[in-house]
Parts: C-alpha cells; sequence; structure tokens
C-alpha cells in the first residue's frame, strides 16, 4: 500500500540528498538526534511506573495524580478509556497490566463472574470510612460482599439541552425521537447506553434479554436515526458540542451537568419520567496488577475527603464521599438536585446487570445494524 | 492575451488546491492562539497555549516517546536492512525474488491488517503490550523502506571493485566499509530519513500495538479527538511545523548556494 | 576458499532479517489466517469469512468501495490538469512540490482531518462564512460527502506525485513532432500524452484507492460513527474481542487489496531495482 510513498513522494524528495547536498541533510539530522536524545533524556521514556491507572475520559483533575506522586514519590502512568466495552478486553486479554481501574457497575460484575478482579484488602484503605453506606449498600448489588471495588462517583444517564434551541420543557426521552430536532440530536456511542435509553422510553427493563423488546428497540434507534434527528454518536463530545451551541439535545451523564451548566448557562439537563439508568463507577484491582499495594495506596488518597473534594470540583461528577460531599463551600451545588438527586428522581431507575455472553452478543449484533444503518 | 489568460488561470488552479491543501493547517495555527478552550468559540489571541505546552508533561512525553521510537526504529531497520540487502545483492534470483516479496509485504498491506497481525503475534506470546512492542513494530514495518532506498544504489555499484579488494587481502569488513558504503551511503541516509517519517507519521499500527503508559503522538491525539482535543497540541502541532518549514528552507536554501559554487 | 569464506559472511548478513520477517511478518499473517478459519473452540471453520453475508458488514464493505471509488475519481480529477499545469510551469520541481505537498503531510494526519471538522461543523468556519454573506448554512459535517472530502484530502497527493514524475519524463520532442506531423493540442493530449502518463495514473488510483478503502480513522472524525465503513467493522470486532469474526473480514479484505496490487504490478515497469535517483 505505501509504496507510493516510495516512488511518489521521495523521488522529488531525493534531490534533497544527491552529494552536494549531504552536509547539509547529515546536519539535519544530526540536529533531529540531539534533539529527540536531548528530549528523552529529559522525560527518561519507555520508562517503568509505579502504578498503572486506567479511568474514563477526562474523569479525575490531574493536578490530584501530581499530588499523589509529591506526596508519595511512586511515578503514576495515566491512561483512559472511552466506554466499560472498550476497557474489558484490553484487560481480559492480559495483553495491557493496569494496577487500578474505574468499570461501572455491571462490568464490574462481569469481571468478578470471569475471576479478573483482586480482593482489595481493606486494611490499606482506611478512608473507605469516608464513603457512604448507602453507597456501600447498593455497590452489592454487583459486588455482593464488597470486597472488590470502593465506589469513586456515581449519577445518572439523562437529557442536556439548550433551553433556546428547544420548545418548553423537557421530561421525557420522547424528544430523541422527534423529528422537528433535525440534525440536532447528539446520542451516546456505546451499546448499553443507547439500547438502555430505547428500551426504557418503550417501558421495558433496560437488562431485558427479551429478544423482540431488543429488537423493538433496535428499530427505534434505526427509525430514530433515519428520520435524521441524531448529528452524531459521540461518548465526551457531546459535553464539548452542547457548549459551542452546535446541538439542541444530547445524551450525557449527570455529572457533566454542572461543569457544562458553568461554561453555558443555557444548559438544562434533565432526568426523563420514564426512568433511566443509575449508574456507580468504582475503582478495581485486576488480578494480573503488579503494583496491588500501590494501587491500595492510590484508592485510599482518593477517598481523602480533601482530595475526593477537589476532585469533584474539577470533574463535577456526584461524589459518593460523604466527608467531602459536607465540605462542599457553594451551597448551589452543595444541595444541587443534579449533584445529589433525592429519591423520587431515581424512583424509576435502574442499575445495568451484566446479562452473559449470549445476550451480549445480541446487544452488540444489534447495536451494530443501528450504526451499520 | 489567450495566454496571459491561460497563464493566469494556471495559477489559479494551483492557488484553489493550495487552499484546499493548507486550509486545515491554517485553522491549527490559528487555533493554537484562541484565547478560549473551546474549537468553537474565538476567546482573543493568547500565547498561553504555548506556555502551557511545556507544563504538559502527556504532550512532551509523548513527544518524546513518538522521536525515540521514530529514532530508535529507523535505525535498527537501517541496520537490519543494509545488511540484508548487501546479502541480498548476491543472492541467486530465486530466493532473492522470494526475500524481496515477503519483505514488501507490511507496505503494500493495509495498515490496519499488519496492526491487528502484529497485536495477536505479541498476545499469543503474552508478551505485554508496551514500548517495546510497540517499537517491534515499527522496526517491522520501516526495513521494507530501507531495502526500497538501499537496493538501487547496491545494483549501481560495481561489484568487481569489492572483488578486487577482497582479493588484494582486504577483510569483507574493511572492504565494505571502503569499497561499497560511500557508494550506497546517499541511500542509506535516505532510507533512515524516510524509516523516521513513516514511523512518525504512523497511528494504525501503533493503535494496535501499544500498551498502557506508552502515548505517541498519534494515539495521544486520537484519543483526545474523543473527548476534545487539548489545545496545547495545536500549539505543539504549528511549531513542529514552523521547524519542519524552516529546516526545508535551510537545506534548500544552503544546497542551492553550494550548486551554484 | 575465498568462495566459501563469501558465502558464511553473505548468510550472516541476511540471517538477521530472514529471521526477523518470519517473526513479524510471516508469522503474523499465519494468525489472522488462523483465527479468520477457525472458531472459538479452534474448529476449522468458514463462519468468520461468512461474516461478510452478514447485511451491516455487506453493506459497510460496499459503502467503502463506493466512497473510496468516488475519492479516487474526485482525486483523478484534481490531479491530472495539476499535474500538467506544473509540468507546463516547468518551476525548480524539487523545492516546489517538496513545500506544496510534503510540508502539510509533517503535521499530523489526525490533527489535519481534526481541523476539517472545525471548518465543517455546523457552528464552524465555513457555515459562519456562508450565514455571514447571507447564504443559509450548509449540512456538511458527519456526511458520507465529509468523508470523501477527508480522504481526498489526505490521498490527493499520492494521486498528483506519480502522474506528475511520469509527465516530466515525457520527452518534449516527442511532443513536438506530433504537432509537426499536423496534430493540435487536442490530439496530441490524446494520442501522446494520456497513453504515456498511464502507468502514473494507474499507480496513482491504487495509491489513493487501498487506502482509502481500509480507513477507520477518517470516517470515525469526519462522519461522526454514523456512517460505518469496513475498516470501522473490523476495528470494533478487535474491540468487543471478535477476532475469528475480525480475522475473517480482514482476509476478506485482503482480497481486494490484492485485486488492487495486482493491477498495480502489471503497470509497474520500475518496480524494483531501477534507480529512482
Amino acid at each position: 500500500m505505501k509504496t507510493y510513498f516510495i516512488k511518489t513522494l521521495f523521488v522529488p524528495l531525493s534531490g534533497l540528498f544527491s552529494k552536494k547536498r549531504l552536509t547539509s541533510v547529515l546536519t539535519a539530522a544530526a540536529l533531529l538526534t540531539v534533539f529527540g536524545l536531548g528530549l528523552s533524556l529529559l522525560s527518561g521514556c519507555g520508562k517503568e511506573y509505579d502504578l498503572y491507572v486506567y479511568n474514563w475520559g477526562e474523569y479525575m483533575d490531574e493536578d490530584v495524580i501530581s499530588i499523589f506522586e509529591e506526596e508519595t514519590g511512586l511515578k503514576v502512568s495515566y491512561d483512559t478509556f472511552d466506554t466499560n466495552e472498550d476497557m474489558y478486553p484490553k484487560v481480559a486479554k492480559n495483553a495491557v497490566r493496569y494496577d487500578v481501574i474505574c468499570p461501572s457497575d455491571y462490568m464490574i460484575q462481569r469481571m468478578i463472574q470471569d475471576d479478573l478482579l483482586a480482593e482489595i484488602n481493606f486494611d490499606n484503605i482506611p478512608n473507605i470510612s469516608n464513603i457512604g453506606a448507602q453507597y456501600l449498600e447498593s455497590s452489592r448489588e454487583f459486588d455482593p460482599e464488597n470486597k472488590y471495588s470502593v465506589p469513586y462517583c456515581w449519577g445518572t444517564v439523562g437529557i442536556l439541552y439548550n433551553k433556546t434551541m428547544v420548545n418548553g420543557p423537557i421530561d421525557s426521552w420522547s424528544v430523541l425521537f422527534d423529528e422537528q430536532y433535525q440534525d440536532n440530536i447528539l446520542m451516546q456511542k456505546s451499546v448499553r447506553d443507547a439500547m438502555g435509553i430505547a428500551l426504557k422510553y418503550l417501558g421495558y427493563s433496560l437488562n431485558t434479554t427479551n429478544e423482540a423488546e431488543l429488537q423493538e428497540a433496535r428499530d427505534l434507534l434505526v427509525a430514530q436515526k433515519q428520520s435524521g434527528v441524531v448529528q452524531a454518536y459521540v461518548i465526551d463530545q457531546v459535553r464539548d458540542k452542547m457548549i459551542g451551541n452546535m446541538a439542541a439535545i444530547g445524551v450525557i451523564y449527570s455529572g457533566e451537568a454542572i461543569y457544562t451548566q458553568r461554561e453555558n448557562s443555557d444548559l438544562e439537563y434533565v432526568v426523563p419520567k420514564e426512568g433511566s439508568n443509575v449508574w456507580i463507577d468504582s475503582w478495581v484491582i485486576p488480578k494480573n496488577a503488579k503494583h496491588k499495594e500501590n494501587a491500595e495506596k492510590f484508592i485510599n488518597f482518593l477517598c481523602r475527603p480533601d482530595i475526593a473534594l477537589k476532585n469533584f470540583e474539577y470533574i463535577t461528577y456526584s461524589t459518593p464521599n460523604v466527608a467531602a460531599q459536607e465540605l462542599i463551600e457553594d451551597e448551589d451545588i452543595r444541595n444541587s438536585s443534579v449533584a445529589f438527586p433525592d429519591s423520587s428522581v431515581l424512583e424509576n431507575c435502574e442499575t445495568f446487570q451484566y446479562l452473559g455472553e449470549e445476550a451480549d452478543n445480541l446487544y452488540n449484533q444489534l447495536w451494530r445494524e443501528v450504526l451499520g444503518e | 492575451m489567450v495566454k496571459k489568460g491561460v497563464q493566469a488561470a494556471k495559477y489559479f488552479y494551483i492557488a484553489l488546491i493550495f487552499i484546499f491543501l493548507y486550509a486545515p493547517i491554517v485553522t491549527l495555527v490559528v487555533l493554537s492562539f484562541n484565547a478560549s478552550k473551546s474549537r468553537a468559540v474565538w476567546g482573543g489571541f493568547s500565547f498561553r497555549w504555548y506556555a502551557a505546552l511545556f507544563q504538559n508533561s502527556e504532550i512532551i512525553s509523548a513527544l518524546s516517546n513518538t522521536l525515540v521510537i521514530a529514532f530508535t526504529s529507523a535505525l535498527v531497520a537501517t541496520l537490519i536492512g543494509t545488511m540484508a540487502c548487501v546479502a541480498m545483492n548476491r543472492m541467486k534470483k530465486l530466493p532473492r525474488t522470494l526475500m524481496m516479496g515477503v519483505s514488501n509485504i507490511p507496505m503494500l498491506n493495509a495498515d490496519i491488517v499488519t496492526g491487528i497481525s502484529l497485536m495477536l503475534l505479541f498476545i499469543a506470546l503474552h508478551f505485554s503490550l508496551g514500548f517495546v512492542s510497540v517499537l517491534l513494530a515499527h522496526i517491522t514495518f520501516n526495513i521494507p523502506y530501507v531495502v526500497l532506498s538501499v537496493m538501487p544504489k547496491l545494483k549501481q555499484t560495481n561489484r568487481s571493485t569489492y572483488e578486487a579488494a577482497l582479493d588484494l587481502g582486504a577483510t569483507n569488513l574493511y572492504a565494505f566499509r571502503k569499497v561499497i558504503l560511500p557508494d550506497i551511503f546517499p541511500g542509506v541516509l535516505s532510507g533512515f530519513l524516510l524509516a523516521f517519517t513513516m514511523s512518525l507519521d504512523d497511528f494504525v499500527i501503533t493503535h494496535f500495538t501499544k500498551g498502557p503508559g506508552v502515548d505517541t503522538l498519534s494515539t495521544k491525539i486520537y484519543s483526545e479527538v474523543r473527548k476534545g482535543i487539548k489545545p496545547e497540541m495545536y500549539a505543539l502541532s504549528t511549531l513542529l511545523f514552523l521547524s519542519v518549514l524552516i529546516l526545508l528552507v535551510i537545506v534548500n536554501r544552503r544546497s542551492d548556494k553550494t550548486a551554484k559554487q | 576458499m575465498n568462495n566459501k569464506r563469501q558465502t558464511l559472511w553473505n548468510h550472516l548478513l541476511a540471517t538477521p532479517y530472514v529471521l526477523w520477517m518470519a517473526a513479524f511478518i510471516v508469522i503474523p499473517l499465519f494468525f489472522i489466517l488462523y483465527y479468520g478459519l477457525t472458531d472459538a473452540d479452534g474448529r476449522l471453520t468458514l463462519s468468520g469469512l461468512a461474516q461478510i453475508t452478514n447485511p451491516v458488514n455487506q453493506k459497510a464493505l460496499w459503502l467503502s468501495l463506493e466512497l473510496s471509488l468516488v475519492s479516487t475519481v474526485i482525486c483523478l480529477l484534481l490531479a491530472y490538469p495539476l499535474a500538467m499545469i506544473l509540468r507546463s510551469l516547468q518551476m525548480n520541481s524539487t523545492s516546489f512540490i517538496v513545500l506544496i505537498f510534503i510540508l502539510p503531510m509533517w503535521m499530523n494526519f489526525l490533527l489535519r482531518t481534526l481541523a476539517w471538522q472545525t471548518l465543517l461543523d455546523k457552528t464552524g468556519v465555513l457555515n459562519t462564512f456562508l450565514t455571514g454573506v447571507g447564504l443559509p448554512p450548509q449540512n456538511l459535517i458527519n456526511t458520507p460527502a465529509a468523508i470523501i472530502l477527508g480522504m481526498v484530502y489526505n490521498f490527493l497527493p499520492f494521486m498528483v506525485l506519480p502522474i506528475y514524475n511520469v509527465l516530466i519524463k515525457i520527452d518534449r520532442n516527442v511532443e513536438n513532432a506530433a504537432r509537426d506531423l499536423g496534430a493540435n493540442g487536442f490530439q496530441t493530449f490524446l494520442k501522446i500524452i494520456l497513453p504515456l502518463s498511464l502507468p502514473g495514473v494507474i499507480s496513482g488510483i491504487t495509491m489513493v484507492f487501498v487506502p482509502a478503502l481500509t480507513t477507520f480513522v477518517i470516517s470515525d472524525i469526519l462522519g461522526g460513527a454514523k456512517i460505518l465503513l469496513i475498516g470501522n467493522v473490523i476495528e470494533q470486532e478487535f474491540q468487543i474481542l471478535n477476532w475469528h469474526s475480525g480475522s475473517g473480514l480482514s482476509l476478506v479484505l485482503m482480497v481486494f487489496i490484492l485485486i488492487s496490487m495486482f493491477v498495480m504490478s502489471k503497470y509497474d515497469k520500475e518496480a524494483e531495482g531501477t534507480a529512482i535517483w
């Protein structure tokens, strides 16, 4: 495929490498080399780290990592993933070794089932006491004995809309299928979230494995795409696009609401009345981790109230850290129904369950049919 | 009159293509001076991203990874490739054709297939993906470029001079260094630079063979595309672009001068 | 004695690369072949290859073929006149062409493609311009047209340069002779220039077509994930650990690459061995 490079680009380029020009080319090459080697010395590349963190994109204040590095003297490698489904294979196939990962509820359930996680030694995590008991209780749904996970953030999936671009307040998933919003809706490019929305709108459980119900959801999403309302299937970009007034409506996680409102006051977040997904993302340590103790140190560090607060102020995702919640200075945010919704909002919400490989394949297949439509 | 019109039309067409090719680059340069973090809003002129760039250890380490991988892989590829060329040049036709054929595969194949095949290999060997796997992959797709640059030069060299040197008692290494190397050196050098460039620009193969903690500029940018590019990246690419521009201008100028003398 | 030493020396030189090729080129390809032709239990099956009959995948393949063909044609239509013009201007070709075509390639190709997003976005530069002069904003981003634009933009140099390289090698005297014999400009072009430039055109076509066919990045960035190409399908298959179907689809894709390579080698007389400078 790339012979073209040789014969085309390189033929004119080769004029540069005649003997006459050799000196100047050599000088250039030498300069580049010195530059490269200098840089590599500066940053010590290809080096070993003391802790490999794997987290969602835009899901931690980078200063927090610097503080951790300063306090402990450990070097941290920080990598991000977009969806649970992207993260899972990398860990499952043993191709890469992370020490501490932050998956969502149903994915933790799957990883426990697949024997991928190590039991956390809670003696090393005294700060777990800062985490609200109710969050540990709801964690039992996917981690029955609270042995493998420490809650990091929680929230809902809902609709973020631009008040100036829609007609009246929004309270239902139905707007996502409303043809008046041509090319104005941003959907999540994540199989469970997208299918879950359609299922909820149709009145089904978002954990259904009933093929007829799933096909109905698929048909709904296909019709939505064909009607031309979907501007794009994205993940973290919803945030920037909504701030930039590029779309009227976007499906987004609750944690982004406060941040986006801060940047663009026309934006409003709502959990539709049909119900939605309520989720918890928690830290886990994979079995193949090389630095388990450092990982526990890191988790403990994140549970410290001042750190959890700092992190919350940056990412604005609801923290289960009760001690940190009390430290929030801004009253509006401390009492915000978006950041800390009361139980009435959560009434119709469900947590995702891991549905097994067969159902997983069905979901993936149906989702592919939506994207490929 | 007509001729002038035709001439103007020609330049107009070139100008259009030029705009097409450079519009995105101008956009990036402009964005690097945008005080606002968002791509969609112009927040005034500012140098803040240039200052922030040197504070951003992630981008700097991606840059240094990129350069070190490009440099090391090009160096190793040049070494192995040149050795192979010298050997191939003296082979019989059949083994040589076979070797050239296999050698060309990574160049002709789609990047996605090459990347995936290497990933499958590393995983099957329980070789954990990381800096080394990326380096090995880059060496692999770089060698063919070196071979293609050196081979033609080698064919032009006079074999009997080399044999004469050997007959006069020179060792292989000495004869190679004194007789062959000077002739093929421009080919070796351009092979090296070509390999360096290809490695610098690669995204797909790195994407499939990389592991935690190892990002090149390409993979870093790709992961940022999804969550919004950090403006420091625009600043960095503007700097890289300018340095290459200046380098090329200098090389051209100097060589023009030497040519005149 | 000398010969023996020579052969040994030769083996010594060739060994590293032969081993390298075996380990990192040949064996990895067998892995794709293996996964493409087996199922999860290691049994021989055609189900990986049969993935291509799945309507979604088939649609993605056809769409990829369609988009890459259109891009190739557009590249050709843009590039041929450009190459002719460059030839007629008789500039100092090296520095000019290096500057105009190679320089952009030093800016990361992902960033260049992303810059098009900024230009084409709903509230992007082009639409701001359009509304500024009183025209209605256009729906540009996340359409097949945007993907074609991205392909043309990224691969245009690969069409221009081979054509240009062939054109400048055509002897001016041949052209003049044709004119002396009474051919007009158009006839000269049709009978002399075009046939002589055909090798350049053919290699340009394959050089644009193959990368356009297999890309998943351009469609990702400029298509808003609404448009699924075969490259995206393969990438996603590996993402969700479906190595068998992913490899099967890769094998299907390789058939198309092999066809292009075959076509190219037919016209490619300077493939190996001739000096290029």
